[in-house]
C-alpha cells in the first residue's frame, strides 16, 4: 500500500483569468444599459434629471408603467403604449408569417416544378437583395399611396413581404428534402397542394421557426417605413412611438425619461420571448434529425 | 392482379441520352420477376417508367389491359417500396401506412382496420405510434412494405429495397419479401444489382445492360445457358470463366493446341465455363497456374492463370488445394461457346 498522494494545488493558468476578465468586461459593457433603463424606470423623472443614474432602485414602476401604457404622448389621443403595442404586434406578426407563406410558395414553385427559366427567376429574385426599401422607398410610398394604402395595416406590411432571404432558405431547405419522398407521396396520390400541406410544412417546421425569429424581429424594429406609411398616430407602433416622447427640455416640459425607457423596456420583451420560445423547438429539431 | 406488357417502350432524355433501348417485355399475372444489371444499365429507369416517375417516349405500358402511358402513378394500382423507404419521417408508423388510403378517401375505419391488418402480417402492430426514426432499418423497410401492401395494388414495384441494410438483415428480408408476394400472389417487378437477390428471388430474371435486354430467362436458365457474355460474367459469383478460343478443324481449341471437345465451324470464339464445373485432374491435358486461394469456409476458390488468361475455380472443402502448377480438366458438356465480337451465344 502506497500512502495517498499529495495532489498538488492546480496553478493559476493567468491566460484564462486574462480570457475571463475579457468576458466579464464584454458582459457588463453589454449588460449596463440595460441595467440603467431598469433603474430609470423606478424613479421619477425629476429625480432623474436631479441625480442622473444612481445605485437606488425607485417606487415609481408602477406609475411610469400606467403612464406608459394608458396615457396618450401625442395630440389625438390615440397612441397610448397599449395601442402602440397593438400595432407593434400586428406588424411583427403579419410581416414574419407573410414572409414565410411567401417564402415558402415562392420555394416550393422553383423547386417542385419544371419552370421554364426557374434558376433564372431564382437569381432574379435573389438580386433583388441588393435592394432594400431604402433604395426604392420613393417608388414603393408612391404605390402604396396611390393604392390608398397609407394609414392601413395593410400598407404597412404588404408592401414589405416579398422576401428574397425567406425564399433562399426555403428553396436551399427543400432541396435537401430526398426525391424518393415527393416520389412515394405521389404514388401515395398526394396531389401538389397536398403534398405542401402534408409532407412539406410538417418537415419544414424547424426552419419556419428559425425563420420566425429572424423575420418577427426585424418585422418588430422596422423604422422607416412605418414612419413613411403612417400619420396617424393612432397607427404608431412602438418602436415609432418612443421618439414622439418628449427627451429634451422644451419650455417648460422636463423630459419624461421614465416614460420613455419604460416603453422601450416593453418594446424589447416580445422579440426575446420569441427568441426564447422558437429556441428551444428550434434546437430540438435540429437534434432530431430525422429527415 | 395483372400481367405487365412493355412494347417497344423507350426513353430518351431531353439531352438525347437513350436510358432505355425499346424494349419486349411481358410479365405474367402473380410473377415475381427481377430486373438485374449493373449501375447505369436502365433498371431503375424503367421500373420508374412502370410507376409512372419518369415520361415513356415511345411505345405502349400496358398494366392488366390498360395503356397507362398517360395514367398518373396514384390511377395505376400500383404500390412501391423505395432503395430509402421514403417514409414520412413526421408521420407515425400508423399514418404512414394509411396515408395512401387516406388520400384515396376510404372512410377512417376502413383504413385503422386496413393498417392493423398489414400491421399484424408484418410484425409492426407494437410499433404502430412510432416515428420512422425510432425504428431500426429492417422495421422501417417493413413500414414501406406495409404502405405497399395496404393499398391491394395490382402490382408491386420494388427499387433495390435492401440495399441499405446489413447483410445478414438483408438476407432475412430477403426471404421475407418473397414470402409475401407469394402470400398475396401480387405481380412484381423488383429490381437490384445484386445477382444473389436476383438468382434466389426471382421467377423470372431480366438481366439488362447499357439500356437494354441482354437475357430474359427464368433463374435456372440465365446461369446455366446465358445469352451473352455479359449475362455469363454478371450472374453467378464467381463469374463464368471466359477463355479466348479458335474453332480450327472440326475442334474447339484454346491455348494455340490444345483440344477441348470437337465442334464444327472456323474462326475465334470465346469459350465459357463456370467455376464449379472445372475438375481437378492429374491426367488433365490443361495447366492452369493457381496464384491465391481464397478459403470461403465451406468452399475454396483458386484464382490463377489459364493460358495467361484470368481464371478461376471452385472447390469443395474435401479438396487440398495449394498455389502453383495444376492440372485440371474442362467437361465438354460444361462449355458455353459465344461469339467473339458480338458476345452472344452459339
Amino acid at each position: 500500500m502506497t500512502d495517498i498522494t499529495h495532489i498538488p494545488a492546480r496553478p493559476i493558468k493567468w491566460s484564462t483569468v486574462l480570457d475571463h476578465a475579457i468576458l466579464i468586461t464584454g458582459a457588463l459593457f453589454m449588460l449596463i444599459p440595460m441595467l440603467m433603463v431598469l433603474q430609470t424606470v423606478t424613479t421619477t423623472d425629476v429625480q432623474t434629471i436631479q441625480n442622473g443614474p444612481e445605485f437606488v432602485i425607485g417606487d415609481q414602476f408602477g406609475a411610469n408603467f400606467h403612464k406608459a401604457m394608458y396615457e396618450s404622448s401625442g395630440f389625438s389621443g390615440e397612441n397610448s403604449g397599449t395601442s402602440m403595442l397593438i400595432n407593434s404586434m400586428i406588424l411583427g406578426l403579419g410581416f414574419a408569417l407573410g414572409k414565410i407563406v411567401i417564402g415558402m410558395m415562392a420555394a416550393y414553385a422553383l423547386v417542385y416544378f419544371r419552370l421554364r427559366f426557374a434558376t433564372f427567376a431564382f437569381w432574379l429574385i435573389f438580386t433583388t437583395l441588393l435592394l432594400p426599401l431604402e433604395v426604392r422607398i420613393l417608388p414603393s410610398y408612391e404605390v402604396a399611396q396611390k393604392l390608398g394604402l397609407l394609414n392601413t395595416y395593410t400598407g404597412l406590411i404588404v408592401p414589405l413581404i416579398a422576401s428574397a432571404t425567406a425564399t433562399f432558405f426555403f428553396r436551399q431547405y427543400f432541396r435537401s428534402i430526398p426525391e424518393e419522398l415527393v416520389e412515394a407521396a405521389r404514388i401515395d396520390g398526394a396531389g401538389p397542394i397536398k403534398f405542401f400541406i402534408d409532407i412539406l410544412m410538417p418537415l419544414s417546421q424547424t426552419m419556419i421557426a428559425a425563420m420566425f425569429i429572424i423575420m418577427f424581429v426585424y418585422g418588430w424594429n422596422q423604422y422607416l417605413w412605418p414612419t413613411m406609411i403612417t400619420t396617424e398616430e393612432g397607427m404608431y407602433t412602438l418602436v415609432r412611438g418612443i421618439k414622439q416622447i418628449t427627451q429634451s427640455f422644451e419650455g417648460t416640459n422636463i423630459p419624461e425619461y421614465g416614460r420613455a425607457n419604460m416603453l422601450a423596456l416593453i418594446a424589447i420583451l416580445p422579440p426575446v420571448a420569441v427568441v426564447i420560445f422558437f429556441q428551444s423547438w428550434f434546437v430540438k429539431g435540429l437534434t432530431e434529425t430525422d429527415k | 392482379m395483372a400481367q405487365v406488357s412493355l412494347e417497344n417502350v423507350r426513353k430518351v432524355y431531353p439531352n438525347g441520352f437513350q436510358a432505355v433501348a425499346p424494349t419486349q417485355i411481358e410479365i405474367k399475372d402473380g410473377e415475381f420477376t427481377v430486373l438485374v444489371g449493373p449501375s447505369g444499365c436502365g433498371k431503375s429507369t424503367l421500373l420508374r417508367m412502370i410507376a409512372g416517375l419518369e415520361d415513356i417516349t415511345e411505345g405502349a405500358l400496358r398494366i392488366g389491359n390498360r395503356v397507362v402511358n398517360h395514367v398518373d402513378p396514384a390511377d395505376r394500382d400500383i404500390a412501391m417500396v423505395f432503395q430509402n423507404y421514403a417514409l414520412y419521417p413526421h408521420m407515425t408508423v400508423r399514418r404512414n401506412i394509411g396515408y395512401g388510403l387516406k388520400n384515396r378517401k376510404t372512410p377512417s375505419d376502413a383504413i385503422e382496420a386496413k393498417v392493423q391488418q398489414a400491421a399484424k402480417f408484418l410484425n409492426l402492430t407494437e410499433y404502430l405510434d412510432h416515428k420512422p426514426s425510432q425504428l431500426s432499418g429492417g422495421q422501417r423497410q417493413r413500414v414501406a412494405m406495409g404502405r405497399a401492401v395496404v393499398r391491394d395494388p395490382s402490382l408491386f414495384l420494388f427499387d433495390e429495397p435492401l440495399s441499405n441494410l446489413d447483410a445478414k438483415l438483408r438476407q432475412k428480408m430477403r426471404v421475407e419479401i418473397k414470402a409475401l408476394q407469394r402470400r398475396l400472389g401480387v405481380t412484381s417487378i423488383y429490381v437490384t444489382h445484386d445477382q444473389v437477390e436476383a438468382m434466389t428471388m426471382a421467377d423470372r430474371i431480366i438481366v439488362m445492360n447499357g439500356g437494354g435486354v441482354e437475357q430474359i430467362g427464368t433463374p435456372a436458365e440465365i446461369y446455366h445457358a446465358p445469352a451473352t457474355t455479359f449475362v455469363a460474367s454478371f450472374m453467378g459469383a464467381p463469374p463464368m470463366n471466359l477463355l479466348d478460343a479458335r474453332l480450327d478443324s472440326g475442334q474447339l481449341m484454346i491455348n494455340g493446341n490444345t483440344a477441348l471437345m470437337a465442334a464444327s465451324g472456323e474462326g475465334e470464339i470465346t469459350v465459357g465455363i463456370r467455376p464449379e464445373d472445372v475438375l481437378l485432374h492429374p491426367e488433365g491435358d490443361i495447366l492452369f497456374q493457381v496464384e491465391i486461394v481464397e478459403e470461403l469456409g465451406a468452399h475454396r476458390l483458386l484464382h490463377g492463370k489459364l493460358a495467361d488468361q484470368p481464371f478461376t475455380i471452385y472447390l469443395g472443402k474435401e479438396v487440398a488445394a495449394q498455389t502453383g502448377e495444376t492440372r485440371i480438366s474442362l467437361p465438354p458438356e460444361a462449355l458455353r461457346m459465344f461469339d467473339k465480337n458480338s458476345g452472344k451465344a452459339l
